[in-house]
């Protein structure tokens, strides 16, 4: 169902000045915070309840539940902002970023007012140097205005924000590789328990995670009230939310939709969002939520873009990424391509993903090279159900971030449902190696 | 070898500052000396160790994890070019050999002029403006065959003046002022933030 619910997150996304701090200000910016700091921190943190705002970075856990894990009474307390988007198909972040900068930052103090954060660390992806720009006149205009620093606006409430960034490692965004990141080390991810960020995170202490998307609807929920937002949407996901379409279609784009009700048919057909299939060709297979996330093909197009029923129907919606491709597609070479980026990635702490992800690609790249053999598709799903064992969803883990499982999703994808293109390449191969002219009478033996 | 300027010790310094605890600025400052010399040479790394309290040995085990960081020059022009599956499904790949034949070099090489060094890169988020490239981390959306060899005479005859040298991110620095600075938080601060125990809740 497309309904014309309003844009919360890219409402200034038109506007030619949308991210500076005049053009913010125009459009009612900072008048959250004002509202926040006569409503107390606690009023705050119970509307972001209300709101059943869900995590936008790719597990979607709900954000006020996520604040209240942080144990009582454990001093300081850190807020960390996850900027390092870079799952594949992912376009969101990025854009809030670069702009509408001021919201961010905006959402950033509420966090930080509610949770009772003195200091919260902005980390911004390595590779997008316009959205770090942005950000540090933000928070200098930010600072300049009295917003961000000793206290803001005259109240009791102080906290300074620090812009930190990235150089390049898809891993980072798992927030305990984030936080490795930011004490300046290599971004390996920590073993949970016990180190989970709420309770033992930025030098061991409780310190939030939250991507930018997520922090980018906390003005809007303080202004408009928790209830507002949690009117939007289904039961289990609230408000809206980004989409970005891309692969296949006549029209890729990053659209705000009503979270929950609206379908991915809607999303990929609509003449206001992707618009179709390229040539109107047939949809061949889309992934519904970034490079992680299972394949869904034309059985699943109508069900809606909501959280509980895309987990139940055996993927995820991640990090707002819908990848199509139209009956064109190699499968192999796709599933060839999302498998390299992970086996690329992996930071090889954890024995199954190093060298699993690495196998995985090796196998399908021979496969797709002509050299498969009859033998790799069931060691593919070997290899597989060592990494993640049963290859069921959700995934189990034999590894302590979800990175290794990550690969094995196209696998699973791509083999369950086009297996015949996966044999047909290596009945080729096989064909092949057969014809080849052997000259029996120079070959010697060396026993 | 060049260690961090002056101008830069005091960049440094002040990034330093920022942050709980000194070693945490290591990220942001080998982007400061990735920028005053387009690659990480060993010195600045033995500098930068000074700067903030650790061994060389931990800059380069740091700096040596992430893909931004090159121990080596590379070209005037860092061309990446995302093959990743949005990239791949519009021609990511098509366009990445095509780059081979235009440059004359493979994914990891550098022109003998010095100018180009090409990468085979993951995805840069700009999914739906695939295929998409980053010269020195700047945007070129829905880029064509023709449209690339255009980028790259631009480049060669220096008309991108809006693309800085291999090293420069953001041209803009953040800079908190004295006056407006509420001060780090350390993780051995452990009062309870004012506007807290102000707020007198007890759940809290």
């Amino acid at each position: 169902m497309i309904t014309d619910a309003p844009r919360i997150i890219t409402s200034r996304f038109d506007n030619a000045d949308s991210f500076t701090l005049s053009g913010y200000e125009a459009t009612g910016g900072y008048q959250a915070l004002r509202k926040a700091l006569g409503m107390g921190p606690a009023a705050v943190a119970d509307e972001v309840k209300t709101a059943t705002l869900l995590g936008r970075g790719g597990a979607g856990f709900p954000a006020g539940v996520k604040w209240g894990l942080a144990p009582e009474n454990v001093w300081p307390r850190y807020l960390v902002v996850n900027g390092d988007e870079s799952e594949p198909g992912t376009y969101k972040d990025r854009l809030l970023m670069e702009r509408d900068p001021h919201q961010l930052i905006e959402g950033v103090l509420l966090a930080c007012y509610a949770i009772g954060c003195g200091q919260a660390f902005l980390y911004v992806r390595g590779e997008m140097p316009l959205a770090q720009e942005r950000i540090a006149a933000a928070l200098n205009d930010a600072y300049a205005a009295g917003y961000i620093g000793k206290n803001i606006l005259g109240s009791n409430f102080s906290v300074d924000i620090v812009l930190s960034w990235g150089a390049g490692a898809y891993i980072v965004g798992e927030e305990t590789a984030l936080i490795e990141s930011l004490e300046g080390n290599r971004g390996m991810p920590r073993l949970k328990p016990p180190f989970f960020p709420a309770a033992k995170g930025l030098y061991m202490q409780p310190t939030i995670v939250n991507n930018v998307e997520t922090l980018s609807n906390l003005p809007w929920i303080v202004t408009n009230g928790g209830e507002a937002f949690a009117a939007l949407g289904a039961e289990t996901s609230r408000g809206t939310r980004m989409f970005a379409v891309s692969g296949h279609v006549k029209n890729p784009g990053v659209f705000e939709v009503e979270y929950g009700v609206t379908t991915f048919r809607d999303l990929i057909y609509a003449p206001q969002y992707a618009g179709g299939i390229l040539g109107d060709r047939a949809l061949k297979a889309y992934i519904p939520g970034g490079a992680s996330a299972p394949w869904f093909f034309e059985e699943h197009l109508d069900l809606p873009l909501e959280k509980v029923t895309v987990d139940r129907a055996g993927s995820m919606l991640g990090s707002g990424a819908v990848v199509v491709m139209d009956e064109t597609t190699d499968a192999v070479k796709a599933c060839l391509r999302v498998v390299r980026f992970f086996a690329r990635e992996s930071c090889g702490k954890c024995a199954p993903c190093r060298e699993g992800t690495t196998w995985l690609e090796k196998i399908l790249q021979r496969i797709q090279d002509g050299y498969g053999r009859p033998s790799d598709l069931d060691l593919l799903m070997d290899v597989s159900d060592n990494i993640s064992p049963g290859i069921a969803w959700p995934p189990k883990q034999t590894t302590i971030c979800p990175l290794g499982p990550s690969a094995v999703s196209p696998i699973a994808s791509a083999l369950q449902r086009f297996r015949p293109e996966f044999e047909a390449r290596i009945a080729q191969a096989e064909e092949a190696r057969h014809s080849v002219p052997v000259n029996i009478s120079k070959v010697s033996s060396h026993g | 070898m060049a260690r961090l300027t002056n101008d830069n010790v005091e960049l440094a310094r002040e990034i330093i500052g920022r942050y709980p605890r000194p070693k945490s600025a290591l990220i942001p400052l080998l982007h400061l000396a990735q920028e005053q010399d387009g690659y990480l040479t060993d010195d600045a790394m033995a500098h930068i160790g000074e700067l903030v309290g650790v061994s060389s040995a931990e800059v380069l085990g740091t700096a040596s994890f992430y893909e931004m960081f090159k121990m080596e020059p590379v070209g005037r022009y860092m061309v990446n070019i995302c093959t990743n599956i949005s990239c791949q499904l519009r021609g990511g790949e098509e366009l990445l050999a095509h780059a081979e034949k235009t440059l004359g070099i493979r994914p990891g090489q550098t022109t003998s002029d010095g100018l180009f060094t090409l990468e085979d890169v993951e995805c840069i988020a700009a999914c739906t403006e695939a295929p998409c490239l980053q010269v020195n981390y700047r945007y070129e959306h829905r880029i064509s065959n023709e449209g690339f060899d255009q980028l790259v005479n631009d480049l060669r005859a220096g008309r991108r003046t809006d693309v800085p040298a291999h090293g420069v991110l953001a041209e803009v620095r953040q800079h908190i002022p004295e006056d407006r600075r509420a001060g780090v938080v350390t993780p051995e601060d452990k009062d309870v933030p004012v506007w807290i125990s102000a707020a007198g809740e007890s759940n809290r």
